[in-house]
């Protein structure tokens, strides 16, 4: 089947969950901002958890199915679809997705995943590597998109247990464990609250604040940075590295987003604020594991879900 | 040795500090051992300059403190393996000057040395890859003559062709792609530095060294 993109809104790319693997050449992870609204999404139609999906950014696109089928949108909420539910569309149905009402990115799932080639093992869109997805580029007016040809249904009336899902906010207080520059910075970082600037892209969710001004001197040695890390370039203004972030960076490391709360800064768009709150390495890593052990159940009480 | 976290998926193995070379060949005896016989639930694993980057998924490494210690152990298990790991050394064939480098007259200004000077040092050179990062297959390398160091330009070029070879600073380097760039451009090579078709998809890998070899315009054309 194909879904023919009217007018692609945006920044509507095709995610999974990245590229792993590869980073020794230089490759960065990309993938969904928000990598908990893809796996839901995927599970919510019966997909495997990393399947190609359709991030929407800020403004969505208006599609058109050629065949049924069922899709669900999962995150930011961009009006058209009730969120966190499979949806059935009809041959020839179109949905036109509006602004963000809340959050900056959704994910849309389709039964069966989008069909692209694999590029080094992901279907993930590398905008700035221009590497896999959709031609290594954002979507345009007029692309057609396919999708495997399947008929599927969900049955019955159940909604997902809302726990699982990240507590988003347009004011968050995001979790960090300390990055190896924490000690020249003080302090100063958990104490005010930063503003997102316009310039958060894919790359980097980019604050403004008090500046945070680095005791130690001098250039360091270019080391690995993550999905996470937040940098402090001169400027002082910190910023969250996210998706497709480099694999090298050359700014001190003051502190790293744990992983169960980078969907929350992903949801966040110009004018919100956040601020951080550190916590031990244990303790991040005890979240993350309870983040599994629930996507894991969700995705053992979806498996019936499907005919 | 030292074992740091890097975030919670991640943690970074230090085997020497800052740019220390002989720490290049021990990181990547550790990265192809790692490949070679994986450790569960590692997902990725990056040498770049003194350090090896092991990338994890929390939900089957066991524990973390496991992790550390099996790591350790085989970080000490690949070093002791380290005589039987071979240097490789990669050709890179560069047409200097002309259109394939627009900055190589501002160079030799630049630096009070002839066209020919500046382009004999650059090739004459041994160059070691510290890493490979910043985009996909370019590889940070040390190694260029002190002589030829060479401020980045005032202004960045908005699009620089694949395979340029510049000099920014104490740096030079090869773009694997088509980008933005503030080196001056000396030259420009056939080869590609990355192609997601081949396996590793980078030209270079960290512990590389690397020799640039000048060739004719006529050569560039003939490439293959």
């Amino acid at each position: 089947m194909e879904i023919k993109i009217h007018r692609a809104g945006l920044l509507t790319t095709v995610q999974d969950l990245g590229r792993t693997g590869h980073r020794a050449a230089g490759v960065p992870l990309a993938g969904a901002m928000d990598p908990v609204a893809l796996r839901i999404a995927n599970l919510l139609v019966g997909n495997a958890e990393n399947a190609a999906a359709l991030e929407l950014t800020l403004l969505g696109p208006e599609l058109e199915f050629s065949a049924a089928t069922l899709v669900a949108i999962a995150g930011g909420d961009f009006g058209a679809l009730p969120l966190w539910q499979p949806v059935r569309v009809r041959a020839g149905g179109r949905i036109k997705f509006g602004a963000a009402r809340t959050g900056c990115r959704a994910c849309l799932a389709v039964a069966g995943g989008l069909e692209v080639a694999p590029v080094l093992g992901s279907r993930s869109t590398d905008l700035r590597a221009t590497l896999g997805g959709w031609d290594g580029r954002a979507l345009r007016d007029g692309d057609t998109l396919r999708a495997p040809d399947l008929v599927r249904e969900s049955i019955g009336h159940w909604h997902i247990d809302e726990r699982v899902l990240p507590a988003y906010s347009r004011a968050p207080t995001v979790r960090v464990v300390r990055g190896a520059q924490a000690g020249e910075f003080g302090d100063e970082i958990f104490a005010s609250a930063f503003k997102v600037t316009p310039q958060s892209d894919r790359m980097g969710v980019r604050l403004a604040g008090p500046v945070l001004g680095r005791a130690g001197a001098g250039d360091l040695v270019s080391s690995t940075v993550v999905p996470g890390t937040v940098q402090v370039p001169p400027d002082g203004q910190p910023i969250v590295l996210m998706a497709d972030a480099q694999t090298i960076g050359g700014y001190p490391k003051i502190a790293h987003v744990i992983t169960v709360d980078l969907p929350l800064v992903a949801q966040l768009r110009p004018g919100d604020t956040l601020r951080f709150r550190p916590v031990m390495l244990a303790e991040a890593h005890e979240l993350a594991l309870a983040r599994e052990r629930a996507l894991a159940i969700l995705h053992e009480g979806l498996v019936q879900k499907f005919r | 040795m030292t074992l740091s976290p890097l975030g919670d998926s991640a943690l970074v193995i230090a085997l020497g500090s800052g740019l220390d070379p002989s720490a290049l060949p021990r990181g990547r005896a550790l990265a192809a051992a790692l490949a070679h016989d994986p450790i569960a639930g590692v997902v990725d694993v990056v040498p770049a300059f003194a350090t090896v980057t092991v990338f994890y998924d929390i939900a089957h490494i066991g524990t973390y403190a496991q992790l550390c210690a099996e790591l350790e152990t085989r970080a000490q298990r690949a070093d002791a393996a380290l005589l039987s790991v071979a240097t490789r050394t990669v050709e890179i064939p560069v047409c200097y000057g002309g259109d394939f480098g627009p900055d190589l007259a501002e160079v030799a200004a630049r630096t009070a040395l002839t066209v020919a000077e500046v382009v004999a040092l650059h090739y004459g050179a041994d160059y070691l890859v510290h890493a490979i990062g910043f985009a996909p297959g370019f590889a940070y390398l040390g190694g260029l003559p002190e002589k030829i160091h060479t401020p980045r330009r005032s202004t960045p070029r908005t699009s620089v062709p694949a395979g340029s070879v510049g000099i920014g600073g104490a740096q030079t380097g090869v773009y694997p792609r088509v980008t933005p760039g503030g080196w001056n451009l000396i030259g420009r090579t056939p080869l590609k530095l990355f192609d997601p078709a081949n396996t590793p998809p980078a030209l270079l890998g960290a512990a590389d060294r690397v020799k640039f070899r000048a060739i004719t315009a006529e050569e560039f054309a003939a490439w293959k």
